[in-house]
């Protein structure tokens, strides 16, 4: 026997239940779609972070290896040594100046990309694109034959009259190749917000007397904060952690903390410092990070 | 001071060899007029508004404000401001940063910025609000500060673009009366660009009406309405009857059903002429009813019937190529009349209007 299909006018009425029902499937439906994304953080972000976490109370042979015995906090206490201070706010100061110089750059760049027409604005973008389409670390040594003693820049510098250039392992290499590598991290947040602007605005403000730098200043600048704090968090936090850069073109006399990590898990094989140096840094990241987003947020 | 607010004097735009945005405009609006600049998207009135603003520049032509050459200045020198279609408010400030932005930039001194601010935005029923960030506002709030933010500079022109286009259709009412008493109280020239004929109509002391670049016709609005001089601002402002007929005689023309009526003073001796008739100033009657004398009449059957609330259309078929519209009001004492119907059409002969093309 056939069963009467349901009467559409006689709708069953909708109890507390039946919501209750519908809001659990709802959130069931959400927890699957991102299944996915939850086991990719939990396997390679969640567990490993703990990991470390455990291991920055643990402590060391004298042969170097960790113990997972004697819990202390002897790695934090190292910290404040005044040699670590030293690597860290060398670091903290490169990547903040890198963020600025970045930022400098980019904004006028990004500004022009923006207020192109589509065809050239497409072109632009691409031409932003194309270094990411080539090894990060042979671009990074390509600027070591260019800053060599005996590279291109240096010949340029001659060929004028100058000296011989000596950047090659130096803090200001090291600046050029982060720089270089994460300019396209500061372009693009800011092309898109500058590009999302109501020039509107921008005519409102020029016909209430602003010239056009003040209409900038007042306007076009603050309306593309959220692109300069996207930006200036994607190229600083990078910066701060950053170790192939600095080991390729810092050389041997600009310790920074990516290096210094590093050293810590391979060559001094303390890992519990390492832990805890890793530890140190990503809770200043948070930190600036917060900082950074509660900044930007008050000029909007 | 010269007695016009805005002179245009030639003034053309091009936008490339064949985009003309205007077409050498000539037009000169009065100091204190409610000028409105009424014309189908795309046909240059918000170009023309630009240029007075200083956002274009013409590319042959002067503008001038109380006779002073604009040139190549910059909207941040000209004596003018401009509300913004979709208002433009800056949504990183309050309502009361927006307002005080124009004075700030003028270096008006703080006190002063504080007060005028404040009159202003009390003046349109904003002052409660003076904290509020613009996206917290209705639309018509928006609307509000936005006519205040420019107001509060006291401009010698104030320019708008649409300013009503993007409010619902009562607001939309209201505004209207608000804005022109706003107007008659501050005495500021208004230049008010729009493609709604009924603002246009009920707002301005005079309206220009633009298609493709040109000013067709210029006045105020009961000539408009009454007496277009051609084709396209005849069926521009409201519904029309168009109808094509030769002239046979001093006063009269043969129509194309072939009906010969009189037609008014001021038509050329022989050839073709148009006459423009608005569907109001048509009367149906029934067959056998009495018709007073000068007027011009014929048979005709209603095609269609189409009911408004306060008043019916009727579609009647008179011999022409489109049926005739004809606007009755709905009153009791003058009935309906069926689809169907064999009537008599009349209409005095005062009533039509000859058109250009």
């Amino acid at each position: 026997m056939t069963q009467a299909p349901p009467r559409l006018d006689e709708e069953a009425p909708v109890t507390p239940e039946l919501e209750r029902a519908a809001e659990r499937a709802e959130s069931r439906r959400g927890f699957l779609i991102g299944l996915p994304a939850y086991a990719y953080l939990v396997l390679f972000f969640a567990i490993p972070l703990v990991l470390v976490f455990v291991y920055s109370f643990a402590s060391r042979s004298s042969t170097g290896r960790t113990v997972l015995e004697d819990w202390n906090l002897d790695s934090y206490a190292r910290l404040v040594d005044p040699l670590v201070l030293e690597i860290f706010v060398r670091s903290f100061v490169l990547a903040l100046i890198t963020t600025v110089v970045c930022l400098l750059v980019s904004y006028p760049f990004a500004y022009y990309i923006a207020t192109r027409g589509p065809g050239v604005r497409n072109v632009l973008l691409i031409l932003v694109m194309i270094p990411f389409w080539s090894n990060f670390l042979v671009r990074t040594y390509a600027w070591r034959v260019i800053l060599g003693s005996d590279g291109i820049a240096s010949q340029i510098s001659q060929a004028f009259g100058g000296e011989e250039l000596r950047v090659l392992f130096t803090p200001t290499a090291i600046l050029i190749g982060l720089v270089y590598g994460f300019l396209p991290f500061m372009v693009l947040p800011l092309y898109a917000a500058i590009e999302r602007l109501d020039w509107r605005l921008v005519e409102a403000a020029r016909d209430l007397y602003a010239d056009g730098f003040t209409a900038f200043r007042k306007v076009t600048l603050p309306l593309s904060m959220p692109g300069i704090v996207a930006g200036s968090i994607l190229v600083f936090i990078p910066s701060l952690g950053a170790y192939v850069t600095p080991a390729i073109l810092g050389g041997a006399n600009t310790v920074l903390m990516g290096d210094y990590i590093v050293d810590q898990f391979l060559a001094a094989r303390n890992w519990p410092f390492g832990s805890a140096l890793s530890f140190a840094v990503m809770f200043v990241m948070l930190l600036a990070t917060i900082f950074y987003f509660r900044a930007g947020a008050k000029t909007l | 001071m010269a007695d016009e607010a805005v002179q245009l004097v030639d003034v053309t735009k091009r936008f490339s060899d064949e985009v003309v945005a205007v077409d050498s405009l000539n037009l000169t609006i009065g100091d204190g007029e409610f000028f409105s600049l009424l014309g189908p998207s795309g046909c240059g009135k918000t170009t023309t508004l630009r240029m007075i603003a200083g956002f274009e520049y013409p590319t042959e032509g002067s503008v001038r404000i109380h006779g002073h050459e604009m040139g190549l200045k910059p909207p941040n020198e000209r004596p003018v401001n401009t509300v913004f279609q979709s208002y433009a408010l800056f949504p990183h400030m309050t309502v009361f940063d927006n307002v005080a932005f124009g004075l700030e930039m003028k270096k008006v001194e703080k006190s002063d910025v504080e007060s005028r601010v404040r009159r202003v935005l009390d003046q349109v029923q904003l002052g409660h609000r003076a904290d509020a960030k613009p996206s917290q506002l209705s639309g018509g709030m928006q609307q509000r500060v936005a006519l205040a933010r420019a107001l509060v500079n006291e401009p010698e022109v104030l320019l708008l673009d649409e300013p009503l286009g993007a409010l619902d259709l009562k607001l939309r009412q209201n505004m209207q009366y608000e804005l022109k008493d706003l107007q008659s109280r501050v005495g500021i020239t208004f230049v008010y660009v729009t493609h709604d004929q009924e603002e246009a109509l009920t707002m301005s002391d005079r309206i220009g009406v633009m298609s493709h670049g040109k000013l067709l016709q210029v006045g105020d609005p009961h000539d408009i309405y009454e007496a277009p001089r051609s084709r396209f601002v005849a069926d521009f402002i409201g519904e029309i009857n168009l109808l094509s007929g030769q002239v046979t005689a001093a006063g009269s023309a043969r129509l194309g059903n072939g009906v010969e009526v009189g037609i008014p003073q001021g038509h050329p001796a022989s050839g073709e002429v148009t006459l423009a008739l608005r569907p109001e100033r048509l009367a149906i009657h029934r067959t056998g009813e009495a018709i007073a004398d000068g007027r011009n009449r014929m048979q005709a059957t209603i095609t269609r019937r189409t009911y408004f609330g306060d008043v019916y259309f009727y579609d009647v078929e008179a011999g022409f190529p489109e049926p005739l519209e004809v606007k009755e009001e709905n009153r009791p004492d003058l009935g309906t009349h069926d689809v169907g119907d064999q009537v008599v059409v009349s209409w005095s002969v005062g009533a039509a209007n000859l058109v250009s093309d």
